[in-house]
């Protein structure tokens, strides 16, 4: 089905354009045509069809189905609705208070957080769809283990002592239960809706991730990654995820990219490593957190986070390389 | 007259709430004052853990987006 979107970049590209295949232009042109047309459609398709359901799950009823239960089932759980729940990240600081008011542990709060921005269902179908299942399960298998070894490490350091003393005093009232409209008509608009709001908020790191994707596809040469990114360059990976800190993007943002890289022969895990360290470290997240973390905590959190990418890529590297 | 709250650490979200609100309000002539709540503790209070949220007269109405045009006016009018 989605070969339809090759078809139509093979035409505009060479038909239209009349760019020559194989030339640097011609594929970097073609691939940013697939892409933009092949992306947006899935998008706005899983978009509306999740906000059609209302399967959407809202943190409310996280905290609620996560507190109280052992740590061994809460970690899983954090981390597997942290990867389908939908939240802005404004939100992240009442999410977080209200979760340790709930007397869910820093660790699985946390586990929850780093989840969250790295896996969803709508990155896992682009990943899916750009560079096949198999990436796109070991993607989401990497990801919720390093949220739960996050999590893990920062419970075991006892680092509730860096979290803002305020924090602990605040009570929550009694939690608002939203009243959903299930009329088609009502399901068409809120569909609709999300399509708008979220397509709105992420097209722009979605336009430059294919932007980026595309250069790395039509002008540089396979040799240099051979050179610099390959299995037996252990600084890659390393490398990779320290690229990754200070860029900010949206998962799906990223996957033009993987997919370029990996189209260059790139090896999975550096590749892996660094869509996780561009989607979960983010300056603009960690100035959000930082009203309820102490700066002592952020830099931990992302040390954890920044050691777990690079075992990520190293592990797929020699597993799978 | 009605009190309305917008809840919300300063999100642009909420900044859209709270327009969205005083046009909706002024559109059909009725007087409302509306509040912005950013203080943390107090937005907890409301049990709201999803920002933007809504309260009228002390009732959480809505919470975790922007709310439509139309819930806006059924709020207001009713």
């Amino acid at each position: 089905m989605l070969a339809i979107f090759t078809k139509l970049a093979d035409w505009m590209a060479y038909d239209l354009f009349r760019l020559t295949p194989g030339s640097h232009l011609g594929e970097a042109v073609h691939f940013f045509i697939e892409d933009v047309t092949k992306i947006f459609f899935l998008l706005t398709l899983i978009v509306f069809a999740i906000g059609f359901f209302r399967s959407m799950l809202t943190p409310e009823r996280v905290r609620k189905v996560v507190a109280g239960r052992s740590r061994a089932v809460s970690y899983p759980m954090a981390v597997g609705l942290g990867a389908v729940t939908p939240f802005c990240s404004c939100s992240s600081v009442p999410l977080f208070i209200g979760f340790l008011e709930a007397g869910i542990p820093l660790g699985v709060t946390m586990a929850f957080l780093i989840a969250s921005p790295m896996i969803n269902e709508v990155a896992v179908v682009v990943l899916a769809a750009a560079v096949g299942w198999k990436v796109a399960v070991m993607y989401v298998a990497a990801g919720l283990s390093v949220g739960i070894i996050g999590g893990l490490a920062i419970e075991f350091f006892k680092l509730e002592k860096w979290v803002e003393e305020y924090v602990w005093k605040i009570r929550m009232g009694q939690m608002a239960e939203q009243t959903v409209d299930t009329s088609f008509r009502a399901r068409l608009d809120y569909a609709w809706g999300q399509v708008k709001e979220i397509v709105g908020r992420i097209w722009i790191y979605v336009l430059v991730g294919i932007g980026i994707g595309a250069v790395l596809h039509g002008f540089i040469p396979q040799e240099f990654f051979i050179k610099y990114a390959s299995v037996d360059n252990l600084l890659a990976v390393p490398s990779a995820v320290l690229i990754g800190i200070p860029l900010y993007s949206n998962a799906t943002g990223v996957i033009p990219i993987v997919e370029a890289l990996m189209s260059k022969g790139v090896p999975i895990g550096t590749v892996l490593a660094l869509m996780m360290s561009v989607a979960a470290i983010s300056l603009p997240e960690m100035i959000i957190l930082r009203k309820v973390l102490k700066p002592q905590l952020i830099a931990t959190f992302t040390g954890i986070l920044f050691v777990a990418f690079i075992g990520v890529g190293y592990l797929f590297n020699a597993v799978l390389a | 007259m009605k009190t309305i709250k917008v809840l919300g650490s300063g999100c642009k979200k909420c900044a859209t709430t709270a327009d969205l609100i005083a046009s909706k309000a002024a559109e059909l002539g009725i007087e409302v004052a509306i509040e912005k709540v950013t203080d943390m503790g107090a937005i907890m209070g409301y049990g709201v853990m999803s920002t933007p949220g809504v309260v009228i007269n002390e009732t959480v109405v809505h919470s975790g987006s922007v709310p439509s045009a139309q819930n806006i006016s059924d709020w207001i009018s009713a």
